[in-house]
């Protein structure tokens, strides 16, 4: 192992076809259009010396040490800004050449502290390189001159610092903010040699626009903005390439090691998710893999009353296992049944799963995209025949119309977002269809053409209208309608959709958008020469997600904006593996691969493989299973790296169905909201101790690598085998490839995905088989994936949500997400990215604010039919009058003691994005929180308790 | 009545209102009933049949016939 530093061409690669050949230093090169004579260079090993040049950023010409010359030319150009061209002869060594870099560097070293043996970047300095590079030998200018040595430091960032005394001005940090990231926080302020970087207006950097993605300090080539860790602790020795565990965009990172310590996570540059750039989650919040809260020893205890015992690996499974068939001897073999996680791997999930059905003789067996993406995965199976968004992310570079429909790509999907923002940026038009002003609608050199500001709960009246208009105006594309779907559901969809009640004008007293809008949207979308629609769960989390996700599908089919780059429907998924989890077979009646429990022949093939007769049956889904709780009907449960007692609706009904089991299993990093209404814990391992793979929001399937030892000795998916073998079901995997072999074997849409593969490839898009051997960034190019290969039209009739405005709840509440923290908040919370957001709060708008007497950070309740809670609120314009909006990023605000039992009504996933709430001036928490404040105060006592009799036993 | 059935009557009358908007009944029942046979653990397939034998009142017409659909088979 090696830190084996990825190599800088130092310009952008060019994706021209055509190709030139030259000559470098009497090399012959050829190399596409566009490309520069620098990445030329670098690609047959000349490396000319460089200082403003990287290649994740468009050249600037600025530093003057590339200078090459041309035979023939005049002067000497910048290698970086000098295209390739024909039978060019350059030469990039010669003693002119030598004079004029030995030059520069010596300028650049004469305002340059010389403390490179302290210095942070030492062994990692670019600066440092270029004068060895150069053989600078002597700085002749008076080092008493005017100089920038004595400029302050910026510690205001709690992961990098900014120390502009080393600071080259070389543009790099600016033009990484601009083009890789697109916040545009940084500038240079002043001129000349008062040149500086300057966050926002000369602010500190957490006083500025920064959104701490940290393209900057990666871009830097000195020690000006350097990780704190690394300051801490030095270079990292080795690096191993894993998957990011936060969000649905699945970034490649290097994580760059120390023995077995992470010193920083670099974003890979040949991610293909990502392309090396991450957002400030990714990159920076790791510290919660070694966060003191960690939960290392495996517990048990009889009431959750009880304080809590370390127990052995060997006694808690086989406790665990004892009570699960206790309690099926007792209640019957459906009365067990377990809940998967997006935060777990696909081989995790996969055992799970397998356990449920072939070791616990039932299909209850849930996961947390229930309550996420389940609509997706309903609406566009039923529709293409598959349940997955259709494009990969670079597909958004070729889109000319960009439609986003209740999603916030900046705070939940950020590194795409960047993405979408360059293309934006480019040339693309953008539609945004959202109660709320997102960031996505007005942010620099952006401005989205239309923003539907539709009301909560009225997606489907507003899709349907869109759909009105294309049908009515005649923008249907009939080719391809007539080539790839099934006509008669077209017909019949045609027909239902032109009724006057779908039309702009009808739907405008539901939705609230203006009718002109929605037909210029419309033309916008449907005349585009691609139109994408990119989707969150601002269209899942309604009681009509299903119906919206069935719309966007009809939308997109109707327009004929499937099968190629630049178009598609593409759902952001929330968390990095709502993908493959849901892939996997996590949900009660669909085996791996989305085939249903009852198809015989599927359920023949998992039997003859699993050596076991398998329910025909669909198990229970979470709410369901909460419900059989209360009914006693369902009384063990075992729960992996998901916290139902915080993420889910209704949260008394969920705590008091939690309470009312005889055995709940909590595995998790920590002793999470759920453990505390549990008799078994099991100590999880994080994504750095483990392997595996996750699938993000494009289908591809990432590395998970082990780059440190289990805290708790075990992968989490040896746990699951433990646990297995321990209820009579033998497993005997080695290592998680031969999980992944198992899966592939029995899963036509992963035949052709094997570990080796991805070590080669890097990642595989599924479909990965013998039909596209190397995976299918783009589906349903030929055909839709449904039996007869024909695109299925469905109606979708607006039913309004039984979730009704009334004089005691006046206002609806919207929850989601923000940048810095991540779902339930286990993972940031225990990072330092709570100095951006350390609590929830409730976004009122002024009108309504100044109704009831509410200033900012006032204490306010929000009452709904299902309960109350208290939180701050900010006045912020950013919300309609009438929608107010919070987080759920901590147990104690509780935003899902407010959300009610609503929910899609084809999949349950709950309704989240529409509660009717009350909301008045406080001064004090909510019954519900000072009561869990106290029980949970309790449960971490319980915790101690039981650490200290472990500790007085050794003793 | 039961929070449970209240939930199950509820669930039942949200699927039915996504299949109404088919004009031909037969077809929207026949798409109900899928549902529930595809989606609902044998457990709550039971208790709905159950509510509909006894009493049914709290199901839209839709529901009923889907139901009555599903207890026939």
């Amino acid at each position: 192992m090696s830190i084996n530093k990825q190599q800088d061409f130092g310009t952008p690669a060019s994706d021209a076809q055509q190709t030139v050949t030259l000559e470098i230093d009497g090399f012959k090169v050829t190399a596409p259009v566009g490309t520069s004579i620098m990445r030329a260079a670098a690609s047959i090993g000349i490396d000319i010396p460089k200082l403003c040049a990287t290649d994740s950023i468009e050249p600037f010409g600025s530093c003057r040490l590339c200078v090459v010359q041309i035979e023939g030319g005049r002067g000497m150009p910048a290698s970086c800004t000098t295209p390739v061209a024909e039978g060019l002869k350059i030469s990039t060594q010669n003693q002119k050449l030598a004079d004029v870099r030995r030059g520069v560097m010596e300028l650049y070293i004469s305002d340059h502290p010389l403390d490179c043996l302290t210095c942070s970047a030492n062994g990692d300095c670019e600066l440092q390189d270029m004068a060895g590079a150069v053989g600078l030998r002597e700085v002749r200018y008076n080092p008493a001159g005017e100089n920038h040595l004595g400029a302050v430091k910026d510690e205001s960032n709690p992961y990098f610092s900014f120390d502009p005394s080393k600071c080259i001005v070389c543009s790099r940090c600016v033009r990484a903010c601009e083009e890789t990231q697109g916040t545009f926080a940084l500038t240079i302020d002043g001129r000349g040699f008062d040149s500086k970087v300057s966050p926002s207006e000369n602010q500190a950097f957490m006083d500025s626009e920064c959104v701490s993605c940290g393209a900057c300090v990666q871009a830097c080539p000195t020690a000006t903005l350097m990780e704190k860790s690394v300051i801490d602790h030095g270079q990292p020795e080795h690096a191993i390439v894993t998957t990011c565990a936060y969000c649905g965009v699945g970034c490649s990172f290097r994580a760059e090691m120390k023995g077995e310590q992470v010193i920083r996570m670099v974003p890979n540059k040949d991610g293909q998710a990502n392309h090396g750039h991450s957002c400030v989650k990714g990159r920076f919040a790791f510290g919660y893999t070694t966060h003191k809260d960690r939960v290392t020893k495996p517990m048990i205890r009889a009431s959750i009353s009880d304080p809590w015992k370390e127990v052995s690996w060997e006694e808690a499974i086989n406790h665990a296992a004892s009570e699960l068939k206790r309690i099926q001897q007792k209640y019957g073999k459906d009365s067990i049944g377990g809940i998967t996680s997006s935060r777990c791997t696909n081989e995790e999930v996969y055992l799970m799963q397998k356990l449920i059905r072939a070791g616990f003789g039932n299909n209850n067996v849930d996961t947390c995209a229930r309550v996420c993406h389940s609509p997706t995965g309903y609406g566009l199976k039923q529709t293409f025949g598959e349940s997955s968004g259709t494009q990969d992310f670079d597909s958004v570079m070729e889109a000319d119309v960009i439609m986003v429909i209740g999603a916030n790509p900046t705070d939940g999907h950020p590194v795409f977002a960047s993405l979408m923002k360059k293309r934006l940026r480019q040339a693309a038009k953008l539609i945004v269809a959202d109660p709320r002003q997102i960031d996505l609608v007005r942010t620099p050199h952006i401005q989205a053409d239309y923003h539907l500001k539709l009301r909560p709960s009225t997606n489907v009246a507003l899709i349907n209208a869109l759909a009105y208009v294309i049908v009515t105006e005649n923008l249907v594309d009939e080719d391809f309608v007539n080539a790839r779907c099934d006509m008669e559901s077209f017909s019949k969809w045609r027909t239902f959709i032109a009724q006057e009640q779908n039309s702009p004008e009808a739907a405008e007293s539901i939705t609230g958008v203006p009718a002109a809008d929605v037909r210029a949207a419309a033309r916008l979308y449907a005349t585009a020469k691609n139109a994408a629609i990119y989707y969150g769960l601002g269209v899942t989390e309604h009681s009509q997600g299903s119906t919206t996700v069935i719309g966007i599908a009809n939308l997109a089919m109707a327009t004929g904006n499937l099968g190629r780059k630049g178009v598609g429907v593409n759902p952001l998924r929330g968390q990095n593996n709502v993908q493959g989890s849901c892939d996997m077979g996590s949900f009660p009646h669909e085996y791996p691969g989305y085939r249903h429990v009852a198809n015989d022949d599927t359920r023949h093939l998992f039997e003859a493989t699993w050596h076991t007769d398998l329910s025909p049956e669909p198990g229970l889904r979470i709410p369901n299973m909460f419900e059989a709780a209360l009914d006693k009907t369902f009384m063990g449960l075992y729960v992996q790296g998901e916290d139902i007692a915080q993420s889910d609706p209704d949260t008394q009904h969920v705590h008091a169905a939690l309470r009312s089991m005889e055995c709940v299993i909590v595995q998790d990093l920590f002793l999470n909201e759920t453990a505390k209404f549990a008799h078994v814990f099991f100590p999880g391992s994080s994504f750095l101790e483990k392997n595996g793979t996750f699938t993000n929001a494009e289908r591809r399937i990432s590395p998970v690598r082990k780059v440190m030892t289990p805290l708790a000795k075990y992968q989490d998916w040896e746990v699951t085998q433990m646990l297995a073998n321990a209820m009579g079901y033998p497993m005997n995997y080695s290592h998680p490839s031969e999980i992944m072999a198992e899966l592939a074997s029995l899963t036509p849409t992963f035949a052709g995905v094997s570990y080796e593969k991805i070590d080669r490839l890097g990642s595989i898009q599924w479909p990965c088989n013998d039909e596209a051997p190397e995976g299918t960034p783009i589906m349903h190019k030929g055909e839709f994936m449904r039996d007869d290969g024909k695109g299925l039209f469905m109606l979708t009739g607006y039913v309004p949500t039984a979730e009704k405005v009334t004089p005691k709840f006046p206002l609806i509440l919207t929850t989601g997400r923000i940048l810095s923290q991540y779902n339930v908040g286990a993972q940031t919370r225990r990072t330092q990215n709570n100095v951006w957001h350390a609590e929830d709060i409730l976004e009122i708008h002024p009108h309504d604010a100044e109704d009831r007497g509410i200033n900012n950070q006032d204490w306010v309740g929000i009452k709904s039919r299902a309960g109350e809670t208290v939180l701050r609120a900010l006045v912020s314009e950013r919300m309609q009058p009438g929608i107010v909006y919070t987080t759920f990023h901590f147990p104690e605000s509780g935003a899902n003691v407010i959300t009610t039992d609503n929910s899609d009504w084809a999949t349950n996933c709950p309704e989240y994005k529409v509660t009717a709430v009350q909301v008045t001036k406080v001064n004090q928490p909510s019954e519900w929180q000072k009561n869990y404040r106290a029980f949970s105060e309790d449960q971490l006592e319980l915790l101690a308790q039981g650490r200290d009799g472990e500790e007085k036993e050794t003793a | 009545m039961s929070h449970k059935i209240e939930r199950l009557i509820k669930m039942a009358n949200d699927i039915s209102n996504f299949f109404n908007t088919e004009t031909d009944k037969e077809l929207a029942a026949e798409g109900v009933k899928k549902h529930l046979l595809r989606a609902w653990e044998p457990r709550m397939r039971h208790e709905i049949i159950a509510y509909y034998q006894q009493d049914g009142s709290g199901l839209s017409p839709l529901a009923k016939e889907a139901v009555k659909m599903l207890a026939a088979d």
